[in-house]
């Protein structure tokens, strides 16, 4: 299996280091009081049969945090990008 | 030496200009270069080769392929011995030595075959039942008993001297098959500009081509296919991979394959690897695998003399080898009168029998008149013992009279064929029942993937070649080739449409279905399949394990699909209901040395030495593995053991000076205006305050409030840091870090960078460590005042480079040295050489962990992933003014108050005693269970500084329990020790010594 890596093209699987479910968002501001968004943000993950979106480290690369869309019932990857901030923003 | 009493004088792509002489079971047998085993065999006139798992019943050749189910055989001697390897797929070489298996004491001779006799006691599910019986049954009598009875070869218990090898490819076009259909494939796509991989499991190009006697652009096939192969080999952009096995495919294009590079040539090769294990990057697939052929299901159908009808012409056309002269064909389809004719050209007596009414037939005008051919017939019964003598037949409905004994030495079966769509369906992809062939093809395929030829379901060798050309086209226009050249599938001759009528089994009242078998391999007979069905197991998947069938390294190839058809009759459902079997790789099994590769004994993975490694090798050091690490766990002198050289160790840091590598830590350097907000933010305590030139333990914590790792902060610079993180988490810490800045908070202003390998380590520790130092560091004052503990600063010793960071781990007045890797070497002998009046020497990880436990100090035992700061006292750390990682789950409900597990001492309360490790800790001696215990035992040693045994423990409510007796129990040891609970500090508890 290969992932493309925005910086460095496709590159074979084992270059790369899963992270886990990208759909969350890290609470922030108001929220950081509430037990529940972090557990919510650490613990309640999706195991979708279809489409997700997932961190991965190119770490034998790049060493870029990317995000990419699989589908988890076949392993197409339907997009690849950089992982965009999570929290407050600002500039990159 | 035998003579090849069954050798035709000429044809077939043998050379008879070289005689090849190999052993067979000790007696020598010859053939020719381009002989397999088996041709061999077969132009010797050897036909018996092996025992059957369970009945042990003489088994002969019954293909020519990979698929081979019956002629196993065990190659080589010593460390190269080699069991299971099929003899269709051997080729053989001067002192080639194979054994058949399972037998005892001979093949021709076997007392095992006793089992034969018993098989009504052999039934399927037969060790399923087996287990109610009583067990101490089970265990001494009957499992004994059918290991030694059962099973296939046995493997070598040496090493194994050969070599193997690992290797990659990435191609536009892996074409998987070189016979008619892939070689056009080939050819277009490689022709279109296309990068072609092309590999095929066999030796001679060709597939099937290399055993026909068919002509393609009138010339005979076989030198078509040899040609066209030649042709490929040209070019650049082609690569060949014959004796290559694709065994499987992976998500996205990706193939495993192994390439058998030199066991064709024998032992002789240093300079090659046996066999190369291949990754092949593909963009297009193009399966072009082939089909393989069925057996027919009738009793008596494993005698040896009975053989696939298309390998039997395989034989004759492609080795000159003759398996038979009174030769019986025994069919469903027109293919099979191929094999037919092509005997009745060598002079061979042929009887065609037929399962289908004559007006479908359309094979039969490739035959003479006057050759026998009987139509709606079926063997019903194979006769004869160690080879078949005759056969009976039958009517295929099971009424009528059947016919008794027709003499013959060859049977030549055919129930049709299975394309080989195993590649195809090994990412998800289910096969369909296709009732034009009476077999499975793939439904849709994916994008990027074609089958054509057999694989595709496709037999018909005109139609073939057209469809390989137009899958090499479109393959390669699909990876942005442009086909300038167009490439045109010669013209075959007209052969027999293929016109299948299934036949599963042979429905004659007389046989016994207990003597006719669906799996050759596995013994599994109609009459298991029937057990099955009766029992409630009918489904594929389920007769499948109840009965063993399509297991073991066949992987069922001939028996799957026969076992279906089989089932659907019995169960009276369609086959579509029935089921069909997923195919998981591996196609053809695998030597466990080609997975392995050259990742063996020491280069199973990599080892990584510390600058100093030299030294320590040089002084006797005894390494212990951390991580990919060899560390210097003691250093034994004469007459010392473990506990002595650790004694003495521990014993001259706290009364003089040692040094230690600590070069295996992890090491970040940080730079930017933001680079102390960024620790903050990682860290429980903060950084961006501390001012230049200091260094400070430091916390991180998981998201989810548990300790992830500890270590040294030291800002060198009001923008510069530098941390170390423990040796285990070096990776995932840097990992860790890169998240929080690409993802969490870009916005800061900063660099990192590992720089782990950069530096060279040494903590010098003791009453005496300034002394040593300041006899050789130039450039600052070492002096408690000028530089108290928590210092950094830059100094040289000699010309080297060196950062000096006073901190302590052993409690001692301590000093750690960084130097560039480089000058790791010469300073540790510096060092040492500056320190020898003092009484130095240098100690290992397991002294460094004695001192530190005498200190209370947790490392990786304690952070074992499930603590919190606070259950390790480090809770008075974590900042209430900032945010940081895991802040907010860790003052979650549950992770603090009453109940936690908190990090104590512990003592013997017999001085003598000592406790282990991931013992528990429980109030009573006898108490034992999953409810009782209050902790566990995180770290045990014996401490010089005590003279006793002293432990860290992690311990429910334990900072309130100190004084208190409890008991350190180890069931599986028989361990009761009675202990005190303490602080956790056991040597200089306010820590005069590192300040001194
Ligand atoms: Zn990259």
């Amino acid at each position: 299996m290969q992932i493309p890596c925005p910086w460095c093209g496709l590159r074979p699987l084992d270059e790369f280091a899963y992270g886990g479910d990208a759909t969350k968002k890290r609470p922030t501001g108001k929220r950081q009081a509430d037990t529940s968004a972090w557990v919510d943000y650490v613990y309640i993950h999706d195991n979708p049969a279809g489409r997700h979106r997932e961190y991965w480290q190119h770490v034998g690369g790049c060493r870029s945090w990317i995000v990419i869309t699989r589908d988890t019932t076949n392993h197409a990857i339907s997009k690849a990008e950089l992982a965009p901030p999570d929290s407050r923003g600002g500039r990159r | 030496m035998s003579g090849q009493s069954n050798r035709l004088p000429s044809g077939g792509l043998i050379d008879r200009t070289r005689v090849i002489s190999f052993t067979f079971d000790g007696r020598t047998y010859s053939g020719h270069p381009g002989d397999t085993l088996a041709s061999a065999l077969i132009a010797s006139g050897i036909h018996l080769v092996g025992r059957s798992f369970k009945y042990h019943r003489p088994r002969g050749i019954y293909s020519s392929g990979s698929e081979e189910p019956s002629a196993l055989v065990t190659l080589g001697e010593g460390g190269r011995t080699e069991p299971n390897i099929p003899a269709t797929m051997v080729e053989i070489f001067d002192g080639l030595v194979a054994r058949s298996q399972n037998r005892w004491p001979s093949l021709s001779f076997d007392l095992m075959a006793v089992n034969s006799l018993l098989k009504p006691f052999f039934p399927a599910g037969f060790y399923y039942k087996t287990f109610m019986w009583p067990r101490s049954f089970w265990y001494r009598l009957y499992e004994p008993a059918i290991r030694r009875a059962a099973g296939l070869g046995t493997v070598a218990e040496l090493p194994d001297p050969d070599s193997y090898e690992h290797a990659h490819a990435h191609c536009d076009v892996l074409i998987v098959g070189a016979g008619p259909a892939g070689l056009m494939a080939a050819q277009a796509a490689a022709r279109a500009g296309a990068r072609v991989v092309l590999a095929d499991e066999r030796a001679v190009a060709g597939g099937h081509l290399a055993g026909e006697s068919i002509e393609i652009d009138g010339r005979q096939c076989a030198d078509w296919a040899q040609d066209l192969y030649a042709e490929l080999s040209e070019l650049e952009n082609v690569r060949l991979l014959p004796r290559t096995s694709v065994f499987g495919r992976y998500d996205g294009l990706t193939f495993g394959a192994i390439e058998r590079v030199s066991d064709h040539i024998g032992a002789d090769t240093p300079n090659l690897p046996r066999q190369r294990r291949w990754t092949i990057q593909a963009k297009q697939l193009i399966c072009a695998a082939g089909a393989i052929e069925r057996p027919l299901v009738f009793e008596g159908n494993d005698r040896p003399g009975v053989m696939l009808a298309r390998a039997a012409r395989n034989y004759l056309n492609q080795y000159g080898a003759l398996p038979g002269r009174n030769v019986v064909v025994a069919a469903n389809n027109d293919d099979a009168y191929l094999t037919a004719r092509d005997f009745v050209d060598a002079g061979a007596d042929v009887t065609v029998i037929d399962g289908r009414p004559q007006e479908i037939v359309t094979g039969s005008a490739l035959l003479a008149d006057g050759v026998d051919v009987r139509f709606e017939q079926c063997i019903a019964q194979a006769r004869g013992k160690m080879h078949v003598s005759s056969v009976r037949l039958a009517s295929v409905d099971g009424t009528g009279e059947s016919e008794i004994g027709l003499p013959c030495d060859l049977v030549c079966v055919s129930g049709g064929w299975n394309p080989t769509i195993h590649l195809l369906s090994h990412c998800g992809g289910r096969p369909r029942w296709n009732e034009r062939i009476a077999s499975f093809t793939m439904g849709k395929l994916e994008n990027d993937v074609q089958a054509v030829g057999g694989a595709a379901g496709t037999f018909d060798l005109q139609k073939s070649l057209h469809e390989g050309v137009a899958a090499g086209v479109s393959a390669a226009k699909a990876c942005g080739a442009k086909p300038s050249r167009t490439v045109t599938a010669p013209s075959v001759d007209k052969l027999p449409s293929y016109g299948v009528q299934a036949l599963w089994r042979a429905l004659d009242s007389v046989s016994k279905s207990g003597a006719a078998f669906v799996d050759f391999q596995n013994d599994v007979t109609v009459a298991d399949l029937e057990v099955a069905e009766r029992e409630g197991f009918g489904h594929s998947e389920h007769a499948k394990r109840y009965t063993t069938l399509g297991m073991a390294t066949d992987q069922g190839k001939l028996a799957n699909v026969n076992a279906i058809g089989i089932l659907s009759e019995l169960l009276g459902t369609p086959i579509a209901e029935t089921g069909t079997t997923t195919y998981r790789p591996l196609y053809t099994p695998a030597a466990l040395g080609t997975l392995a590769g050259q990742r063996q004994g020491h280069e199973f993975r990599a080892t990584r030495h510390s600058a100093m490694h030299a030294w320590h090798e040089k002084n006797g050091a005894v390494f212990t593995d951390a991580g990919l690490w060899l560390r210097p766990y003691y250093y034994p002198r004469e007459g010392e053991d473990f506990a002595a050289a650790v004694k003495r160790e521990v014993l001259n840091v706290r009364s003089a000076v040692g040094m230690v590598d600590v070069s295996t830590l992890g090491k970040i350097e940080l730079k930017g205006p933001d680079a102390g907000t960024f620790l903050d933010r990682l860290y429980i305590n903060s950084f961006s305050k501390m001012k230049v030139g200091r260094a400070r333990y430091g916390v991180m914590l998981r998201e989810d409030g548990m300790v992830f790792d500890d270590g040294t902060v030291t800002r060198l610079a009001e923008d510069h840091y530098f941390v170390t993180v423990t040796t285990a988490n070096a990776s995932p810490v840097m990992q860790h870090m890169e998240f929080c800045h690409q993802v969490h908070w870009p916005e800061l202003d900063v660099q990192f960078c590992s720089v782990s390998e950069a530096w060279a380590a040494m903590a010098v520790a003791g009453p005496k460590a300034r002394d040593t130092l300041e006899r050789i560091v130039q450039g600052i004052d070492l002096s408690n005042e000028a530089f108290p503990l928590q210092s950094v600063a830059n100094a040289k010793i000699g010309d080297a480079f060196v950062r000096v960071f006073r901190i302590s781990f052993s409690g001692e007045l301590a000093y750690e040295l960084y130097t560039p890797a480089n000058c790791g070497l010469g300073v540790w002998e510096a060092i040492m050489e500056a320190g020898a009046q003092d009484g130095i020497s240098a100690y290992g990880t397991e002294a460094m962990t004695v001192m530190r436990t005498e200190k209370g100090h947790v490392a990786g035992p304690e952070l074992d992933g499930r603590t919190t700061a606070d259950d390790l006292s480090l809770g008075r750390m974590m900042s209430e003014r900032k945010d940081y990682i895991g802040r907010w789950l860790a003052a979650r409900s549950g992770l603090v108050g009453e109940g936690r597990i908190q990090l104590v001492g512990i003592k013997p309360v017999n001085v003598g005693d000592r406790f282990r490790m991931g013992a528990h800790l429980v109030n009573a001696p006898g108490a034992i269970g999953p409810d009782v215990s209050h902790g566990h035992v995180t770290t045990s040693v014996y401490s010089p500084a005590c003279d006793h045994f002293i432990g860290l423990a992690l311990l429910k409510n334990g900072r309130n329990r100190i004084g208190e007796r409890i008991f350190v129990a180890s069931p599986l040891h028989q361990e009761i020790v009675e202990v005190e609970v303490t602080h956790p500090v056991f040597v200089d508890e306010r820590g005069e010594r590192m300040r001194g």
